[in-house]
């Protein structure tokens, strides 16, 4: 019996995973290999009540069932969060959130802070091409899915393109 | 440096030698902060929070290569650790509840004289902290700006122009600052005046949170004031705000002190001796009943009603007598009985005679 190497458990999931743009085989028992695949669920992914109470108000304000229910069907294309996902768990999935959902965010900043602009600190090393970097999150998660669709081809085409990336964002 | 050598020591926030240490106990800066190419906690999963971690401890390895961190500093992954240490740095105030309870690639960086932690993975990628002793909320802004500035040299934020630091939850996105300072206020809860201060801090959109020990009860009139608003304002801005309020809230609770000497001067003084009993003399004790007489003891201290005590002692008493110290002191793990039995043995010790070499017992 082959052992999952995160417990002692028998491994009946084998993946193959990129590590260090290397193919590495982890064998796996069934909830190691869930965990290892699907995003980690926050534990403690309760709201903060004020947040809660916050996302309620704002969605009461002038929607009807149809438009919300629209609305909640909205996906990110980088980290693949509905804004259902995130109502629930109040927090966003990604960077890109914050672009891609920038309608229904307004009015819920302005709840929270009375202001929608920052006009605090700057970091030094802004980054130069910010879409570089979401296109990295869409990307790992595409080479996540084809691994787990046994779909090596397609993952080691997407690991080439994350090294590319990577190499001239660190350039 | 290791966890049991930082248990018998007590951190540079713990000395009570700040500004206006009698009633401030400390003053903290917390940044929250993502990497710019990973996804948000939520939707990361464990090779993503491995690769974060590691950005991380690269980053801070070469920060000591540097010289730019001490040797010491100390990175430690939390998910490998037992229960008790997790819970021994909850009570140090150095990782939150929340990474204590979560597994997998969590960490926190630990500076040798705890001045600063850094939490990674928690509820974002990395969360920076700054701890300074009293009311200080200056010089913390100075170190935490410089410690922020020294690990984005290494990796590359979230950050849009509009919006500012992109955090996982929007309560914290702009600066991702969160500017707090912890009071004792034992005479704004004496004379009730508590709720209104309260009441007004709201108004200002400022939070207040009374400290939590050992299950849910309120710990000994420590109350910590905070920002809530943290987009809109520099971060300047945002430390005078809670910054310019302090000095308020001292006078106030000077105030009722000074109410309290005047109109129940033997009402106060048999409440804060007697508490000082108790804890010399108590043979079992639990940690919030600690917490309650540590409470009126500091009062008195600070108001000359007893001699001979200090309060840094009491400072490190606070902490001390808290379960997981407890128990990584004296080096044994021990269920509540024995905890409150050694709790009270350790008191004693420390109460009763010379208190700076750990002191002669009576018993
Ligand atoms: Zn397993
Ligand atoms: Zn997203």
């Amino acid at each position: 019996m082959l052992k999952c190497q995160k417990c002692d458990r028998q491994a009946t999931f084998h993946i193959t995973d990129l590590i260090d743009g290397k193919p590495k085989e982890l064998h796996l028992c069934e909830d190691c290999a869930q965990k290892f695949l699907a995003p980690s669920a926050d534990d403690s992914s309760e709201v903060m009540p004020a947040m809660a109470g916050l996302l309620a108000q704002h969605l009461a304000v002038g929607e009807t069932a149809d438009q919300l229910a629209r609305l909640d069907q909205r996906r990110c294309p980088i980290c693949s969060i509905t804004y259902l996902e995130f109502r629930k768990q109040g927090r966003l999935g990604c960077p890109n959130d914050y672009e891609f959902f920038t309608q229904e965010l307004e009015p819920l900043l302005m709840n929270i802070h009375d202001q929608t602009h920052h006009i605090g600190k700057v970091p030094k090393r802004c980054p130069q091409g910010a879409d570089q970097q979401t296109q990295l999150i869409r990307l790992r998660r595409e080479m996540k899915e084809a691994i787990a669709s046994e779909n090596y081809e397609r993952a080691s085409q997407l690991r080439d393109e994350i090294r590319q990336i990577e190499a001239e964002s660190r350039g | 440096m290791e966890l049991s050598e930082l248990a018998n020591a007590s951190g540079e926030w713990l000395r009570g030698s700040g500004p206006e240490s009698d009633i401030v106990i400390s003053s903290r800066i917390r940044l929250a902060r993502n990497l710019a190419d990973f996804p948000f906690l939520s939707r990361a999963n464990e090779s993503d929070l491995a690769a974060i971690e590691q950005q991380i401890q690269k980053a801070v390895d070469s920060l000591k290569a540097d010289g730019r961190l001490q040797e010491t500093t100390m990175f430690i992954d939390v998910g490998g650790l037992p229960r008790l240490d997790r819970q021994f740095l909850v009570e140090r105030q150095l990782i939150s509840r929340e990474l204590a309870e979560s597994n997998g690639s969590r960490a926190v960086v630990i500076d040798p004289a705890e001045k600063f932690s850094l939490m990674v993975n928690e509820e974002d990628h990395l969360r920076l902290q700054v701890m300074q002793s009293g009311l200080n909320l200056r010089e913390g802004w100075e170190q935490m700006n410089r410690l922020d500035d020294m690990i984005e040299e290494h990796v590359t934020y979230a950050f849009s122009d509009r919006l500012g630091y992109l955090t996982a939850c929007p309560t914290n996105v702009g600066t991702g600052i969160r500017v707090s300072v912890m009071l004792h206020l034992p005479a704004l809860v004496i004379t009730r005046q508590i709720e209104k201060v309260f009441k007004s801090l709201q108004k200002i959109n400022l939070a207040v949170r009374g400290l939590y020990g050992e299950g849910s009860q309120a710990m000994g009139d420590f109350y910590q004031i905070s920002n809530q608003i943290t987009l809109g304002l520099t971060e300047e801005e945002l430390i005078t705000k809670v910054g310019d309020i302090v000095p308020v809230l001292i006078d106030y609770e000077r105030q009722a002190r000074g109410f309290l000497i005047r109109e129940s001067h033997e009402t106060l003084h048999d409440r804060v001796s007697r508490a000082f009993g108790i804890l010399r003399t108590a043979q079992t004790i639990s940690s919030e009943e600690t917490m309650h007489l540590l409470s009126s003891v500091r009062m008195g201290v600070n108001l000359g009603l007893i001699p001979d005590l200090t309060i840094p002692t009491i400072n490190k008493l606070f902490i001390h007598s808290q379960p997981a110290h407890l128990q990584k002191i004296t080096g044994e793990l021990m269920d509540k009985t024995d905890r409150d039995i050694e709790r009270a043995s350790y008191l004693r010790r420390h109460l009763n005679g010379t208190e700076s070499n750990g002191g002669p017992t009576r018993n």
